[in-house]
């Protein structure tokens, strides 16, 4: 079962949170940021470039205009593939853990996944998102939505969730 | 427990399988069932049983008979299913798994029923069920870092004490005495597993291991006579033992033979971190004697030893007028500073002295400039490590003139530091009290005063002087010495990266692994819900991180704020003190 609803994020830009039920025991929330404009993506060209004519212009060496075009490639191949992220998944599955993936804009996957043993709760503190989990009992608390940084309603509907899942792995599991 | 889900571990190389019994592990805790392998018809239910009791005893794990698996092809095969029901007779276990699949489609569907009356009123007959699909290859052979405490093997089975998933994995690889056979076996029982089609070998491993007996003896023998041999009475002796602790070739030589007494030692290592261990020094090793070669080949075609040798004493007299011109220009009035004419001119003269001395002493060595860097260059087989740390060892030798400079000023500015606070404090009327370690107030005589005042006087007014001429050959020794830092970091790096464990990250991922991932699999209402379990492979830099080999250990000891304050006091600097060396 799968439904989609849009949100924004702090700064004001457009988010969807796709929501799919598998079963009972299993949900995944899926939140898209915006992409990457082409409009920004070409006002920092022509900075560089144009930074870069003008030092041609003052040193008469091309070596700064190919210089200039490397780094342009690099800089946004690097951009993509370590800093914009596209989408932003957790997947909880009762009795087994929650998974959090965020993926690249260049493809890349980062996988993260908390057995529920350890996961004590899913918490909403002061608008940032954050799971406590206890490796070894020590606290640690680990952000979910890092880069999307979704708005408190969006948040509210993936705690609901998350809290009866938690709910029902609680009354069934034995007691630690 | 009931009412939990339950979690049936399946491989998916027994996805295609035919119908049979399914074999594997339950672990309670977790209320999850481990699936390694199915048992295809016609078989003995005893000698079902004796299989299963041989494997525990071999590897410690309790296997059982979890249920069912039946692969249709038609929807008329009732038949079969209702023997499948009689199976749960025979071999009783508490949940009975029964799996279904139709052949050709992705349409499961599983059942746990439970025999026995639920301890709780109200709680089902039947769990619910997920499945969760595993590489069996992949998970056997993978290693999960941090690796969870491995339970005692002697306490027989080992309970599920590190986590749900590291019990997965846990069972897999201790489970190889049940992957043994394969279906060309003439066994009395008919498995399906990830080895059934044939056990999982190479020829180029089984010779290796061979020889690597006797191969590992000898080298052994080998490296122990060398050992020996460096340890004996005669580079004790004070002036060999003082160069051999001075020299960083000697330190790397020694390092090196400590790691390959390592690599080839006769004992099996204990755990996978120490067989990853000997593996990374046996690539770094191989590297460096590679990387030596090279440099070898390259030094001796077309006479670069020549070359580098005929620059040699031109370069050294380049830097000794260098040198001259420097003392020259702090006799005459430095930056527009004035100096104390006499100091400066004895000063000046000392250093000139022994700045010729030096030369001399460089020109009477240039015949034998080149035999000497030939044979040296030969020491490059051992490898490129020892090559950089002769070359550091050249640089320290050719720039000792420099480091004797800095320790003359040192010295010099460090007694005047001494003296000028002592005198500072007799000034003011005080003194140092060496039995409380504090400043006292004390009372002079006149004379005492007199002298020391005077004395006070002529060392602030000399003290600009040495000053200066100490700030100037601590800097040129800082030059020497970040040289020397930048080549010394360089053969750490060398030492230090475990090439093995990187290109094990890059070829075969699934080996180190950090956690594990899911899949949510096409999925249907009234269906049971499938999941893929794949391996999440270790980041690089924690790779990196977690087998990193130790290395000579030079590393400067002194933070920034303990270095400013021995430079301002005038104490010497040693910044790569090597461990275990007495203090000067």
């Amino acid at each position: 079962m799968e439904d989609e609803q849009s949100f924004s994020d702090i700064c004001g830009g457009r988010l969807a949170l796709q929501r799919r039920y598998y079963s009972s025991s299993c949900r995944e929330f899926c939140l898209s940021c915006p992409r990457l404009s082409l409009r920004s993506l070409t006002a920092v060209t022509c900075t560089v470039w144009l930074a870069a004519y003008g030092l041609f212009t003052l040193c008469e060496n091309s070596m700064i205009l190919s210089a200039a075009i490397f780094i342009t490639l690099l800089g946004l191949l690097g951009y993509l593939h370590f800093v914009k992220i596209d989408q932003e998944t957790l997947l909880i599955i009762d009795s087994l853990g929650i998974q959090m993936t965020s993926s690249y804009a260049s493809g890349k996957e980062c996988t993260t996944f908390i057995e529920m043993g350890k996961v004590k709760d899913v918490v909403i503190n002061e608008a940032v998102y954050m799971d406590p989990v206890e490796p070894d009992g020590i606290s640690q608390v680990v952000p979910v939505f890092q880069s999307a940084k979704p708005r408190l309603d969006c948040l509210i509907e993936v705690y609901r969730s998350c809290q009866e899942i938690l709910a029902h792995q609680k009354a069934t599991s034995p007691s630690p | 427990m009931p009412g939990m889900v339950l979690k049936a571990f399946f491989p998916t190389c027994c996805a295609s399988a035919d119908s049979g019994l399914l074999v594997g592990r339950w672990v309670p805790e977790q209320s999850s069932a481990v699936v390694l392998a199915v048992v295809h018809f016609p078989f003995i239910p005893i000698q079902v049983k004796e299989l299963l009791a041989q494997v525990h005893q071999a590897s410690r794990v309790g296997l059982a008979v979890l249920g069912t698996w039946c692969h249709r092809r038609q929807e008329t095969e009732e038949s079969l299913g209702h023997f499948l029901e009689g199976l749960g007779a025979i071999f009783s276990h508490e949940p009975w798994l029964q799996l279904c699949r139709e052949r050709g489609s992705k349409l499961w569907s599983c059942k746990a029923t439970r025999r026995q009356v639920p301890p709780h009123p109200g709680a089902p007959y039947e769990d619910q069920v997920m499945l969760v699909f595993y590489d069996q290859r992949k998970v056997l052979l993978s290693q999960l870092h941090p690796p969870a405490a491995v339970p005692d093997r002697q306490a027989g089975d080992a309970t599920a004490s590190a986590g749900g998933l590291a019990a997965v994995f846990d069972t897999v690889a201790r489970s190889e005495a049940l992957f043994r056979s394969d279906r060309f076996d003439e066994g009395p029982v008919r498995l399906s597993h990830w080895q059934s089609e044939g056990v999982e070998a190479s020829i180029l491993a089984e010779l290796a291991k061979r020889a690597s007996g006797p191969i590992c003896v000898l080298l052994a023998c080998l490296l122990s006579l060398i050992s020996a041999a460096s340890a004996c009475r005669v580079f004790k002796l004070w002036p060999l033992s003082f160069i051999w602790s001075k020299l960083s070739v000697c330190e790397q030589l020694r390092h090196r033979l400590e790691q390959l007494t390592l690599v080839f030692s006769t004992q099996k290592a204990e755990n996978p971190t120490q067989l990853m261990r000997k593996a990374n020094v046996l690539v770094s090793v191989l590297l460096d004697v590679a990387l030596g070669l090279a440099l070898l080949s390259w030094l001796h075609g077309k006479d670069r030893i020549g070359q580098l040798a005929e620059a040699l004493v031109p370069v050294a007299d380049h830097v000794a007028e260098e040198l001259q011109h420097l003392l020259q220009w702090l006799m005459g009035a430095p930056a527009g500073l004035k100096m104390n004419r006499a100091l400066d001119q004895v000063l000046g003269r000392f250093f000139l002295y022994h700045l010729h001395l030096w030369i001399s002493y460089i020109h009477l060595m240039s015949p034998f400039i080149e035999r000497i860097l030939w044979h040296v260059g030969l020491s490059a087989c051992l490898g490129l490590t020892v090559a950089l740390s002769i070359l550091s060892d050249i640089i320290a030798l050719l720039t000792f003139h420099i480091y004797c400079f800095y320790v003359y000023g040192a010295r010099l500015y460090c007694l005047k530091i001494c003296g000028l606070s002592s005198l500072w404090r007799l000034f003011r009327g005080k003194k140092w009290n060496v039995l409380r370690q504090r400043v006292d107030s004390c009372s002079y005589d006149l004379d005492q005063l007199f002298i020391g005042t005077l004395l006070f006087t002529i060392l602030v007014f000399l003290l600009p002087t040495t000053a200066l001429y100490y700030l100037v050959f601590t800097l040129l020794r800082l030059l020497v010495v970040a040289v020397q830092g930048l080549i010394h970091l360089l053969v750490d790096l060398i030492n230090s990266l475990p090439l093995y464990s990187l290109g094990l990250r890059l070829c075969r991922p699934y080996r180190l692994a950090a956690g594990v991932k899911f899949r949510v699999l096409e999925h249907e209402a009234g269906r049971p819900l499938r999941l893929l379990m794949q391996i999440n492979p270790l980041p690089y830099c924690r790779v990196v991180h977690t087998y990193r080999l130790p290395s000579c250990g030079c590393h400067p000891t002194h933070s920034w704020g303990s270095l400013c304050r021995k430079l301002f006091f005038g104490e010497l600097i040693y910044p790569w003190r090597q461990r275990g060396d007495k203090q000067d």
